[in-house]
């Protein structure tokens, strides 16, 4: 920066500089490192995000923040926690369970099929079989940690990736849909004062949990949150406070009320991920960022955080119209080793009976390939529900290549309204019928054993 | 009072008889009489002469006389069209114009906005004349090296911004950006950075002509090309992703009734025949059209049926009737909030249509509509909020930091999250806010003041004063009252914690340094 006015500025800017690059959150403060004068770093936040005093702190299980208390007081009705993860794009479902027992499978798909036997044959349906970079999926499904919908989507499919996804994110088919279906959830459910029972951990928030009143948060990163400032103590904590009335006054216009709300979620949610530590995770997760998210997750769970739905995308994208193989491989790999990692250390804490994870995609992609050594937009697709606590079974039967839909797509054998509604009614413990527009209409599998 | 006559009146009866008639030449003469609007006008009467007229009389009507009354209202400067904003025109509508149609005003900007007028102040943005001018340092990274946009990593985005905060064609480059969301192409499958700089290119020359052309050039523009593998779309073996997103996002619109899934199979067809080659040094090059990779049988994109190239399938999709209603709607959602009123979307579809689909009639409407000055307001893309807080603290590129600053705040440019751009109703969340507080932080750098330094900070400053100082440092931004209010009480609070000679000083800096960062991340700057 040319116009940094001193050493301690240019130094506390290139800690913050090493920790953003990073991507990881502030690098470690050695012991008896001075605090940098006049930057708004207190000596008490570098501290807390030392790992020793953030972990006195929640291994007492007393969080001294006020508003951290009320979070969890409201949570404690439901210690539960339903994971979503997505895969973005429209994965290819018939190479995560590629059917090589089925006779069109090689016609189909003269350049991308799987060799039988390069991965594990798939148990409950011996035509099919695990991608060899589904390895962890597979794994946890031998222990009967998965459920499986090897075709799932609903009727008159749409091959748009943002009006299919729309329908998956507010769980209805309609256009019109300003909430998401776990965001009407937290509306129902939720606190007026934790965003945190509702979290988007990729940047952004999801549409999924996109309430109409309740507080929700997203977050870029899982190694902290932050707000710079060269207020500097005492000053800051007054400006936060004037920061947070910003947020609370009225508003005379939907663009001044996303303004207030995000103002005043930011505060919230600054103090209650104030004093995150280290993760002290006991497992060695892969070394990628959707990994580390699922890591700073399981300790987010630990720490005792108030949460109920937290959001994911997976490693990387799925919408694989050309060099299908290489890409799919890369980031299914990452994605089913990190949810592998994390259910091992879900259960090395004893927290896996509280976490449910549902891993979708907004559709399959056609059965046929493409001239392009990869595959265009279809219909049923793939989704995956794990957890301990999963009832570990298939739902709805491989419908087979011989006969495709009317757009020689793959047919759907189960609707995800289906799914939503077991989410909600044997995890969530909550009444579908008032989340689900006609959510008597669908069958509910057993999802939760 | 009457003067008395001296002699007395001879009798009337007396002089009758002595009375002879005499010769009368009658004469038209020209002369002017007043008008009822307070001018002169010029009226015909006949003058009798009793001698007989010499050859060249003058008969008027003579130089005009000056007016009487000066006009009551002058000729109207500002002559604006039917449909357009008909309320007060000043400073307050001349800033929201920049912040809608450019990157905010510079202090004095707007101002000089005001003699133009609507139509004029509207015009100087969507019809500049010649190239555009870049004042102010050129941008450098960290180290201050001059940037390098095509070859190290995040310098096309610092190329960008460096045009938002120099440019003096404000709108071109908006424009470009309404495209580069529109046509949302991501350097994620694209080769190179310079073809993505080239497209935004495109978008800068071709933005305010026809959308057609647009549609055309866009189509086999080589960054597109890739992004949705138009070169890898061959006969016998097509590859759907551009025909349905051409349709979908680029002209029709999802679940209209505008296609078909069969319309995005054929449009697929029409498309073929784009190639190029690739090579480890080149990357992507040497694009180009190979007869013998198109399908050149016939094909039937919304019930028309011939042979179609990818020009007409361009074509078909801007001549389907559902097109220039999308087209409004969504020009229109870049500049006002809220959806299009259905009088003021028939009418742009008018102005679009009988244009032969040129996009500078319907921009100027839409800049000139009362929706934009009399609506509510919308919260400004990250890129366009962070461009104007550095021209209003007169800043420049020099740091490289924009770049993940602006990923973290949901935008980094050349990278949209997909093919539909980015998501307008989405720009705030925990962690895009969040984003946006630290650029401000960034963005002050030099102008917040070090509490600890060797020159000390005012020990008598008021609560008053300071307030006004930092809004002065942001060049003086309009801030609704009850900002204000809050700004002044939290400079009282912040004086009240002095509790030792030491801490007057000190404590100033600290309250001016969290009063400019409050005023930065105020509704007042995130808001446009």
């Amino acid at each position: 920066m040319s116009h940094d006015c001193c050493n301690d500025y240019t130094r506390s800017q290139l800690l913050r500089s090493a920790a953003a690059e990073a991507g990881r959150g502030l690098p470690a403060i050695e012991p008896g490192m001075p605090e940098p004068a006049g930057t708004g770093l207190s000596r008490r936040r570098f501290l807390s995000r030392s790992a020793g005093l953030a972990l006195a702190v929640y291994g007492a299980s007393k969080i001294p923040l006020s508003a951290f208390e009320t979070g969890i007081a409201h949570a404690a009705g439901s210690d539960k926690i339903l994971v979503s993860v997505f895969f973005d794009g429209g994965i290819d479902a018939l190479s995560v369970l590629a059917p090589v027992g089925d006779p069109k499978y090689t016609t189909l798909r003269p350049k991308l099929a799987q060799a039988p036997g390069a991965g594990t044959s798939f148990s409950e349906d011996p035509t099919l079989q695990w991608h060899p970079a589904a390895a962890g999926l597979a794994t946890l499904h031998e222990e009967g940690k998965v459920s499986v919908f090897p075709a799932i989507g609903y009727d008159h499919p749409d091959e748009s990736h943002f009006t299919s996804r729309h329908y998956y994110e507010i769980g209805e088919l309609d256009v019109g849909f300003h909430t998401g279906w776990l965001g009407r959830y937290l509306d129902a459910v939720g606190d007026e004062e934790n965003p945190l029972q509702g979290l988007s951990m990729d940047g952004t928030l999801s549409p999924m949990i996109a309430t109409a009143e309740k507080p929700v948060a997203s977050i870029d990163s899982v190694d902290g949150y932050d707000l710079w400032s060269a207020a500097g103590e005492p000053v800051d904590k007054e400006m936060f406070k004037s920061f947070a009335k910003f947020g609370s006054l009225g508003s005379d216009s939907p663009a001044m009320n996303q303004v207030r709300r995000a103002t005043s979620q930011t505060d919230k949610l600054r103090t209650e991920l104030a004093n995150v530590g280290k993760f002290n995770s006991q497992i060695t997760y892969p070394d990628n960022y959707f990994a580390h998210k699922l890591e700073g997750l399981a300790a987010y769970i630990a720490f005792g955080l108030p949460m109920r739905v937290v959001t994911i995308r997976a490693a990387g994208g799925y919408d694989t119209h050309s060099g299908q193989a290489e890409d799919l491989e890369r980031n299914l790999r990452e994605t089913c080793e990190g949810l592998l990692a994390f259910q091992r250390d879900l259960e090395k804490r004893g927290l896996a009976d509280r976490v449910l994870v549902e891993v979708w995609s907004e559709f399959g992609r056609r059965p046929e390939e493409n001239g392009s050594e990869g595959t265009d937009h279809g219909a049923a697709g793939c989704a995956f529900v794990i957890g301990s606590k999963s009832k570990g079974e298939m739902v709805g039967e491989f419908p087979g290549l011989e006969k495709l839909d009317g757009n020689d797509n793959l047919r759907v054998t189960s609707d995800f309204r289906g799914m939503y509604c077991s989410l909600l009614e044997q995890w969530l413990e909550f009444d579908a019928a008032a989340i689900i527009p006609g959510a008597s209409g669908f069958a509910r599998p057993t999802l939760v054993a | 009072m009457a003067i008395p006559r001296k002699t007395k009146k001879p009798a009337q009866g007396k002089r009758h008889h002595r009375r002879k008639r005499r010769h009368v030449w009658n004469d038209k003469h020209w002369r002017w009489v007043p008008a009822a609007d307070g001018d002169w006008r010029v009226q015909g009467y006949i003058f009798h002469h009793r001698h007989k007229p010499p050859k060249h009389h003058f008969r008027g009507p003579g130089p005009k006389p000056p007016r009487r009354v000066q006009p009551v209202a002058a000729p109207n400067p500002d002559p604006r069209p039917a449909g357009a904003y008909e309320g007060p025109w000043g400073v307050p509508q001349a800033v929201r114009l920049l912040d809608r149609a450019g990157f905010g005003a510079r202090p004095g900007e707007a101002e000089q906005l005001v003699p133009l007028g609507l139509v004029g102040a509207v015009q100087s943005l969507t019809r500049p004349s010649g190239a555009a001018t870049l004042s102010g340092p050129a941008p450098v990274d960290q180290d201050g090296e001059p940037i390098a946009p095509a070859d190290s990593w995040g310098h096309d985005h610092l190329w960008w911004l460096d045009r938002m905060i120099r440019t003096n064609q404000p709108l071109v480059e908006r424009i470009a950006l309404v495209f580069h969301d529109w046509f949302a192409t991501s350097e994620a499958n694209v080769s190179k950075a310079q073809q993505m700089i080239d497209q935004s290119n495109l978008f800068r020359a071709a933005g305010f002509g026809s959308f057609l052309d647009l549609f055309k050039a866009v189509t086999i523009d080589p960054a597109m090309l890739q992004w949705l593998n138009g070169i890898e779309n061959v006969k016998g073996a097509p590859n759907e992703n551009y025909a349905r997103e051409m349709m979908e996002l680029f002209s029709l619109g999802a679940d209209r009734g505008a296609y078909s899934e069969d319309d995005v199979r054929e449009q697929a067809r029409s498309l073929t025949g784009w190639r190029a080659d690739w090579s480890s040094e080149e990357g992507m090059h040497d694009f180009r059209f190979d007869p013998k990779r198109h399908d050149v049988k016939s094909k039937t994109v919304f019930g028309q049926t011939g042979n179609w190239s990818w020009e007409d399938a361009c074509r078909l999709c801007v001549e389907n009737p559902l097109h220039p209603s999308f087209f409004v709607s969504k020009l229109w959602s870049y500049f006002v909030p809220g959806p299009i009123p259905t009088g003021t979307q028939n009418a742009l579809i008018g102005t679009y249509t009988s244009s032969s689909w040129q996009i500078r009639p319907v921009l100027e409407a839409i800049l000139m509509s009362p929706d934009l000055y009399e609506g509510p307001p919308m919260v400004k893309p990250p890129v366009v909020q962070l461009a104007g807080m550095l021209r209003r603290v007169n800043r420049y590129v020099d740091t490289d930091w924009w770049v993940w600053l602006c990923e973290e705040a949901g935008q980094r440019l050349f990278w949209p999250p997909n093919v539909a751009g980015w998501d307008d109703s989405r720009w705030l969340d925990t962690s895009r806010m969040r984003a946006r507080w630290n650029i401000t932080d960034v963005v002050l750098d030099g102008i917040s003041v070090n509490p600890w330094s060797g020159s000390p900070y005012s020990t008598t400053e008021t609560a008053e004063e300071a307030v006004a100082k930092a809004i002065t440092s942001w060049g003086s931004p309009e801030l609704r009252a009850e900002h204000q209010a809050e700004l002044l009480d939290f400079a009282r609070r912040a004086e009240n914690l002095v509790a030792a000679n030491w801490q007057k000083g000190p404590y100033r800096a600290m309250r001016q340094n969290a009063l400019l960062q409050l005023i930065g991340v105020s509704p007042d700057l995130i808001l446009q």
